[in-house]
């Protein structure tokens, strides 16, 4: 073998050790100003304090609690009935939430629950008096179900259809009734993951911002995240600020130590399922029961989709489009996307190299610190979520620049950030699948370096690298988070002009932007489910 | 419905297919055959013959398109698989994981697994029969192939229908536990009188037990005799095809 020394842990330590700069900084940010006494800190955990608190908690658990009540028997139905009509289309449109930023989503919703939605228009044809309000808890709620219902859905689904067939095939022969498999078949299977599937619905639920910060209703309805984006952007009060991001800080590292311990759902990944073949025949009350629950999921699901596209549709596109400012924020949301994608993709593959790497170097000996820390690495940005990096860092930033201008700078690398998560389950299966086919014949013909990457290595991380870009600018584009604590008149993307119309009562401006923005990160995540799909096929593939 | 009971009540039952048409993708399927009550029938043939849908259509997780199944003499033919006088061993996943030895035997007995004392003896003399006493509570990881494929014919047992369906049940086991299994079902057999109809890839396994060989391809029985007779040396050349290089095997 040659000698020479491969630069792939360095990469790894530089990639690592900007992920570090950029958590650190914000850390060491609240840290200062946490000491320097510039803070009430958590000696004024006032009632002010206590009540954002308990909010964000209590308005995520109830989110997970609804949603995971709903997605069981939904998902039961809908594993039941293999062959219930448009059964195909209905879990495609389950999937559509995940692709949607949350602020189109938030429009799609407000169109319908709304105080002119379809809901208040139906009840003023039925003559009743009541004017739906879904500003507060309620819209909250109905948002995060919107969101989660379909993931939890398809989350236990992907479970339930990994019960082998001969199960089923057993049940029906040994004579099984509904409650009978529901106990001894299903909710084995269910359960092992349902409290992985809480704790991320949970977690997803308290680190939410754009839907709080438009369908909460004031102080009374205000979680941590959306508190320091108003202590920092609207009253500039920055010992607020660093109380709250401190408590936010404390919040997710609890709730990912609780998580931790009871474990991850299954991975998904982005195909459709194929419906697994039941031998049973569900009595008519069952079968209209499940029929029930499926056309609700369809139309709770549904509706908001066709209510952004219908009052988008019914929006001036032509004129927005010939206007000046959205073709800015067009762009420069084109641009910083991308400019986010890429540098995510870079540190993780980084991190992917480096890892596979020292695996393969070390042989049977136990991992080093090194290579775990790539591995943890990659997940920093649950451990310390979006907005406690753009806060720390707006905070740190304030004595030497104006916060301001570091908005491209900031939406980037927090972006990126967030990518990188997915980006890595993206790229480190074919990496490493790929580097077990090729190590050892590679070494053979001494096939290295730059070599070994443009011949061997790129054909087959290509693919995977363009999933994992398309994915990661989607993310990217319809991120608000950093952009509404940084974003400023010279600086305008999609969803922050999006944000601006909203709240200068121009709905219909926002309506039709709304549907720029969606159409946008569809398409891309269109892009990334094609090539995903593809992926898998020509891996399992290769390998049968 | 009549669900067998008592120990002579899966004496077992004859079974007739009377022209089942079935498609199976392109391919049109026609199944002609009877097998006599208490007998074995060995189904060979390549694969995609056909031979694990007509199990299916005997166990009923696939549905005639055309013709008559009779089992035991009743019409079967849209009876759904917990009605029909028959129980299957597959090649795998035949256990819940999750559940133990005793458990997974017990559902044979009650579907809600709500036993009671007269249950739990059937299902321990059961699992002392395929000899696994003193494995009642191990869960199906903690066995070895052959033995998790004891538990599925213990459960065959207590379930006490007249009739044994066996798709390559044995087939990921080695030579040795294969014999073993079928020495087995052929002891089992001798005691319940029960019919047996297995799938095989191994035309031997056939001849380790006094059966009746259907041979089939394209989806259609093209031979069948005494297994003894159709594999001996004045095998018709159809087979001879199929049986090809084993013949030294043999």
């Amino acid at each position: 073998m040659t000698a020479d020394r491969s630069l792939k842990p360095l990469a790894g330590a530089s990639a690592l050790a900007l992920l570090a700069i950029l958590a650190g900084g914000a850390l060491l940010s609240l840290a200062i100003e946490a000491m320097g006494g510039r803070t009430e800190g958590f000696a004024t955990f006032d009632s002010y304090l206590w009540r954002i608190a308990r909010f964000t908690l209590v308005q995520a658990l109830l989110s997970m609690l609804l949603s995971v009540a709903l997605a069981v028997p939904l998902a039961r139905a809908l594993h039941a009935h293999p062959a219930f009509p448009g059964r195909a289309m209905i879990l495609r449109l389950f999937a559509l939430p995940l692709a949607l930023p949350a602020l189109v989503a938030v429009l799609g919703i407000t169109s319908i629950y709304g105080r002119n939605g379809l809901l208040a228009a139906t009840f003023r044809a039925l003559g009743l008096d009541a004017i739906p309000d879904i500003y507060g808890l309620t819209g909250i709620l109905i948002a995060h179900v919107f969101f989660n219902l379909p993931l939890a859905t398809r989350l236990i689904l992907s479970g339930l259809d990994s019960i082998p067939e001969d199960y089923w095939k057993l049940a029906s022969q040994l004579g099984m009734n509904g409650w009978a498999r529901f106990r001894l078949i299903e909710w084995p299977v269910i359960g092992r993951n349902l409290s992985g599937i809480a704790g991320l619905i949970f977690m997803l639920c308290i680190t939410s911002f754009t839907i709080v910060l438009t369908l909460g209703g004031g102080p009374r309805a205000t979680t941590l995240e959306v508190a320091i984006y108003q202590a920092l952007h609207f009253d500039f009060d920055i010992a607020r600020a660093v109380s709250l991001t401190l408590l936010q800080l404390c919040l997710t590292i609890a709730v990912l130590a609780v998580l931790g311990l009871s474990g991850r759902p299954a991975e998904e990944g982005f195909s459709l399922h194929t419906a697994t073949r039941r031998f049973d025949r569900p009595p008519l009350g069952a079968k209209l029961l499940d029929g029930g629950l499926i056309l609700f999921g369809l139309v709770f699901v549904g509706l908001p989709i066709a209510g952004t596209v219908v009052s988008g549709l019914a929006a001036d596109l032509l004129r927005l489009l010939s206007e000046r400012p959205v073709w800015q924020a067009i762009l420069t949301s084109l641009i910083l996307g991308a400019s986010a994608a890429a540098l995510s993709l870079i540190i993780s593959l980084a991190l992917v190299m480096a890892r596979e790497y020292l695996a393969n170097e070390r042989r049977d000996a136990p991992p080093t610190l090194f290579e775990r820390a790539l591995d943890l690495g990659a997940s920093l940005i649950m451990v310390v979520p979006p907005i406690v990096i753009g806060a720390g860092w707006f905070i740190l930033s304030r004595h030497f620049v104006d916060p301001f201008s570091l908005a491209p700078i900031m939406v980037v690398s927090v972006n990126a950030a967030m990518a990188i998560p997915f980006a890595f389950r993206i790229l480190r299966p074919s990496w490493d699948t790929a580097a077990s086919r090729h190590n050892r014949l590679c070494a053979q013909l001494g096939i290295a370096g730059w070599n070994r990457l443009r011949l061997i290595d790129w054909p087959a991380l290509a693919r995977p690298l363009g999933v994992a870009f398309a994915f990661a600018m989607a993310l990217s584009l319809g991120d608000l988070g950093t952009i509404a604590l940084f974003g400023n008149n010279s600086i305008q993307t999609l969803p922050f002009l999006l944000l601006q119309r909203m709240g200068s009562y121009r709905t219909e401006d926002a309506a039709g932007l709304a549907l720029i923005l969606g159409f946008l990160c569809l398409l891309l995540m269109i892009i990334a489910d094609r090539g995903a799909s593809r992926l898998a096929r020509t891996e399992s593939g290769n390998n049968g | 419905m009549a669900k067998p009971s008592g120990p002579h009540a899966s004496d077992g039952a004859s079974i007739r297919l009377d022209a089942v048409g079935f498609d199976f993708g392109d391919m049109a399927m026609h199944f002609d055959l009877a097998i006599a009550p208490s007998s074995i029938a060995a189904i060979i043939g390549p694969s995609g013959s056909g031979k694990s849908t007509l199990l299916n259509l005997i166990a009923g997780f696939e549905t005639a398109k055309s013709g008559r199944i009779l089992i035991g003499g009743q019409d079967v033919t849209h009876a759904p698989p917990a009605r029909r006088p028959v129980s299957m061993v597959f090649q795998d996943n035949n256990l819940f994981a999750h559940l133990d030895v005793a458990a997974n035997v017990g559902l044979g007995r009650k579907p809600d697994l709500k036993l009671n004392n007269a249950d739990r003896t059937a299902v321990s003399e059961a699992i002392r029969k395929v000899g696994l006493a003193g494995k009642e509570v191990r869960k199906p990881e903690a066995l070895s192939g052959g033995e998790r494929q004891r538990v599925a014919i213990a459960r065959a047992l207590v379930r006490n229908r007249p009739v044994l369906l066996l798709d390559e049940a044995f087939a990921s086991l080695g030579p040795a536990l294969r014999h073993e299994m079928l020495d087995l079902v052929g002891n089992l057999q001798e005691d319940t009188r029960m019919t047996i109809v297995m799938v095989t890839h191994h035309p031997e396994d056939a001849l380790r037990l006094p059966s009746t060989l259907f041979y089939l391809e394209h989806g259609k029985i093209v031979a069948s005799g005494p297994a003894k007779e159709l594999l001996s040396d004045k095998r018709p050349s159809l087979l001879r095809k199929y049986l090809g290089v084993k013949d030294s095997d043999l």
